[in-house]
């Protein structure tokens, strides 16, 4: 029996070692520190001088910094062949979703609305306009580019204007996508985003007998959500409740959720928002910013507000959520929890707008009413608005001509965040994704410029709050963080410790 | 359970070295040729159907010879051709416990014993695959020896064909199983084919997973509960390289792992717990969630004392107490992320109130034991007590019987 000590089993220190791809930034809260992050979304903060040693090959390669930064992959000591099938195998994980092909179908059924909310997205028509609902060739045939897409995983979302005003449209595809999944054998999930006024019984039978995710608009409280959703009858904020009631009562409470859209009234009050939210006990809020752009660019820059004036709201909103979670009321924010997913697990998150390679189109297609199809919602817009550039073409031409379609090309050559100038070395690159039809419709140009991006600021700022909070590590604030990712309750959770986070303070 | 040796005297020379034991109800319950079991005798003097058992088993006591019955109605099994007499080899065990119906048990004439293979209802049966092994860990449980045994992939073939077809589960453990190459594989497949409702467990340190094409080989058996144990004891090479003794292990391990993963194979990690890889624990945790996070099972686990760990319990014993920090770490951390977490070989007595509730009883009935400081202790029933084995030195601080509300907790 002859063993060896630990000396012999640790590589020869004048081998030094060799960094694995990084990037590295600095929050604007703790200027004297370095967040490394690697390829595979592992991260560390560093010192100023520690991180000066480790990427100038300095550290002693048996000091327990190296050991740490050797876990989490960002140096690799020894002169051993660097283990590239596990960093690959990590990027391909996190990456999954380029394999699966568009798995978010929306429908516009129809354009029409009730509601004349001064910042609607989607051009809406009055309530009893003709010609605003997709017909039956239409819904017949973009079903069938549902089911060319390779995923196995569906999801079918039926959107507006509002859908319930084309219920039988909506009834009709179902049962088409029904019946033809028969053979087809995906997994299909049907949504339904929708203001849920005047929703009937027979309507939510139909829902439940399908499992429908519904998905509706709460501004918050009432005299907000009334502000910023105008009826001639003032009672949209009454109706959207009945709405909710209804569906909580048909589908389970867990089937009906809500989104707010944030205008410049509702930044004076993120914590009535919140508040709201846990009293009509919803579990998840998601704190939605319109785009400046889009106030702008319909004349309603007083409704608008800065990306800084957001950032000062959200980060208040934030705060209060984990406050309020910590007192049991098991509440996530969606686009916090859509990045923490990216910044603390293996995984990547099913969320279109934050990809590389980009959801439009690669994870999303839009059938309009019209027939034609889109590679996301914002690519609808500007077509409503006469840019017909990112029109992938008709809902009769098959699958594969729509995505070799031309529009498609220029999503992708600027869709890649890895590539893109001045998101390639950026620390938070690994959590962010493109939008090339956001950054066309901002800035006039697919690649879009961060130094002046809104998108990017509004980015950096999330990152930048988000990991500022990791980085303090308060457990229980990380606990609350850990049960958005996970999807439990968080008085299941039991401590997290910052330690894990970090090579070293 | 591991190869258990029990004393017995024999008359006769036997034709099949392994043998079912079976009574009345379980040869007829059984698909085994009576050639392939061992009738055991209630009493020494009890009738014996007239079949030609491959032996005939009793207690001690009584006439050495059993008398063989002929009677018409005990041997009038369609298809089994009449004999005058059954069995020409005579087994008196010398503790009547050593078989009972259901049990696989070799024979060892030479040595005047048989070894009980399989114990039917015994929480842990285990096949020895292998006595090589390609690791020299510095705890191994079970020193490898360099030998030349690939007779036991047979011999594991003919074991699995005497099994009960509802077995609840089964070991296979070395050695390096994996060294058997295809023969392990042909052991799954026929585990597969003769018992597929059970759950089979398979200790392997996934080496050559990493280095060959046996990942595709076992997906292709497609077992439908195959789990595989594989140990990691740090994320850096270097120092699970040690505590394996093998340097560019931890490199195949990995490999390994990710390779079982992408062929759909179940994957438990084992960690067992020794003062070099302690300080790690919080760091691994999220090592394993990063990049096995498909593992169904995540165990940590305190040494046992035996084999090599008893030469090299100064570099490797770290008393529970002292690594409660860096545990409790790393347990919440893969619980609070949705995976399974385990704590096999630890004393509840001796763990943080919040660790409790991830202890296992973990030790095989067969080398399970409590001490005298474990008397009044409200526990008992749930803590994995010790390895019969265990001697001072391995002993943790702070042993004390429990009252009713700590086990409440746990
Ligand atoms: S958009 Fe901004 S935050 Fe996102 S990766 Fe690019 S530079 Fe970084
Ligand atoms: S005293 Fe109780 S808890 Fe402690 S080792 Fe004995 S049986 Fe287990």
């Amino acid at each position: 029996m002859k063993f060896r000590p630990p000396e012999a089993f640790k590589p020869p220190a004048a081998a030094g070692y060799r960094l694995l791809p990084f990037r590295f930034g600095r929050l604007s809260s703790r200027p004297d520190e370095v967040l490394v992050t690697g390829d595979s979304g592992r991260f560390a903060f560093l010192s100023e001088a520690d991180f000066l040693a480790f990427a100038r090959h300095q550290l002693a390669p048996h000091s327990h910094l190296a050991l740490d930064l050797e876990g989490l992959d960002l140096l690799h000591r020894g002169d051993g062949p660097i283990p590239l099938d596990r960093h690959a195998v990590a990027w391909r994980t996190r990456k999954a979703f380029v394999f699966e092909g568009p798995s978010l179908h929306l429908f516009v059924v129809s354009l029409r609305c009730h509601h004349s909310c001064q910042y609607c997205q989607v051009s809406r028509q009055p309530e009893g306009g003709a010609g605003f609902d997709m017909d039956e060739a239409t819904a017949r045939a973009a079903v069938d580019r549902l089911f060319e897409s390779p995923a196995r995983q569906l999801t079918v979302e039926f959107q507006g204007g509002e859908p319930l005003l084309a219920f039988d449209r909506i009834r009709g595809i179902v049962e088409d996508v029904g019946e033809r999944n028969r053979t087809a054998r995906r997994t299909i999930t049907f949504v339904l985003a929708s203001t849920l006024h005047g929703v009937t019984a027979e309507q939510l039978a139909f829902f439940r007998e399908y499992r429908f995710e519904l998905s509706t608009s709460l501004d918050g409280p009432e005299t907000l959500h009334n502000l910023n959703r105008s009826l001639p009858t003032r009672d949209s904020y009454a109706r959207t409740m009945a709405g909710v009631a209804a569906a909580r009562e048909a589908l389970g409470a867990e089937h009906v959720n809500a989104l707010t859209t944030l205008t410049r009234a509702s930044l004076t009050q993120p914590e009535a928002i919140v508040d709201h939210y846990v009293e009509q006990s919803f579990t998840s809020i998601f704190l939605r910013p319109l785009s400046p752009y889009g106030f702008a660019k319909r004349g309603l820059a007083r409704q608008g507000y800065s990306t800084e004036e957001f950032l000062t709201f959200y980060r208040r909103a934030l705060a209060h959520l984990i406050r309020r979670n910590l007192e049991g009321h098991a509440i996530s924010e969606a686009y916090a929890t859509v990045l923490l997913t990216s910044i603390l697990t293996p995984f990547s998150h099913g969320y279109m707008d934050l990809r590389s390679p980009a959801g439009a189109g690669l994870g999303v297609l839009v059938y309009d009413h019209t027939g034609k199809v889109y590679p996301s919602d914002e690519a609808r817009m500007l077509a409503a608005e006469g840019d017909e550039r990112f029109c992938l073409g008709s809902v009769h031409e098959p699958y594969r001509d729509l995505m070799l379609s031309e529009p498609m090309q220029a999503i992708l050559a600027a869709g890649l965040t890895e590539a893109l100038p001045g998101c390639s070395d950026c620390a938070f690159q690994p959590y962010c994704g493109a939008d090339p039809v956001d950054a066309y419709a901002r800035q006039g140009d697919v690649h879009g410029y961060r130094p002046t991006s809104a998108f990017c600021a509004r980015q950096t700022g999330m990152f930048e709050l988000l990991f500022g909070y990791l980085r303090e590590g308060d457990p229980d604030v990380l606990r609350v963080f850990q049960s958005w990712v996970q999807r439990r309750n968080p008085s299941e959770m039991r401590p997290e410790r910052p330690e894990v986070f970090h090579a070293a303070a | 359970m591991q190869p258990h040796d029990a004393p017995a005297s024999f008359e006769g020379a036997p034709t099949h070295r392994l043998l079912k034991v079976v009574d009345g109800l379980s040869f007829a319950l059984s698909d085994a040729p009576p050639e392939r079991c061992a009738w055991l005798a209630s009493k020494p003097d009890s009738a014996v159907p007239d079949l030609p058992w491959g032996a005939v088993l009793s207690g001690p006591g009584g006439p050495a010879d059993a008398v063989v019955s002929a009677r018409e109605a005990d041997v009038d099994v369609p298809g089994t051709r009449r004999r005058n007499t059954g069995s020409s080899l005579r087994v008196r065990l010398a503790h009547a416990a050593a078989a009972a119906p259901g049990d696989v048990i070799e024979l060892l004439p030479q040595r005047g014993r048989i070894r009980t293979r399989y114990r039917r209802g015994a929480n842990a049966n285990t096949l020895f695959a292998t006595e090589r092994c390609n690791s020299y860990c510095l705890m191994c449980s079970q020193p490898p020896r360099q030998v030349d045994d690939d007779w036991r992939v047979q011999d594991m073939l003919k074991v699995v064909a005497l099994l009960d077809r509802h077995t609840p589960e089964l070991g296979i453990s070395g050695g390096e199983p994996t060294l058997l190459g295809d023969g392990l594989v042909e052991v799954l497949r026929a585990c597969r084919d003769r018992l597929p409702d059970t759950p089979i467990h398979v200790l392997s340190n996934g080496r050559l997973f990493g280095t060959t094409g046996l990942a595709a080989a076992v997906g292709a058996v497609k077992h439908p509960h195959l789990t595989w144990g594989v140990p990691l004891y740090a994320d850096v090479a270097s120092v699970h390289d040690y505590v394996v003794q093998s340097a560019g292990a931890f490199e195949e391990t990995m490999r390994g792992l990710l390779l079982m993963a992408s062929h759909g194979l179940s994957i438990e990690i084992r960690v067992v717990l020794t003062a070099p890889t302690v300080a790690r624990l919080p760091a691994l945790a999220e090592f394993l969630y990063r990049h096995v996070p498909s593992a169904v099972h995540v165990a940590f686990m305190g040494l046992e004392p035996i084999g090599f760990a008893l030469a090299n319990r100064d570099p490797l014993w770290i008393d529970p107490d002292d690594m409660k920090g860096p545990l409790t770490q790393a347990v919440h951390h893969l619980a609070n992320r949705g995976m399974t977490v385990s704590l096999y070989n630890l004393p509840l007595c001796v763990l943080p109130s919040e660790l409790r509730p991830f202890a296992r009883r973990s030790i095989s009935d067969w080398k399970q034991r409590y001490l005298d400081a474990c008397a009044g202790c409200a526990a008992r029933s749930a803590c994995a007590g010790f390895f019969e084995w265990v001697k001072p030195g391995w002993l943790p601080r702070g042993i004390r019987p429990l009252n009713e509300t700590e086990v409440v907790e746990a």
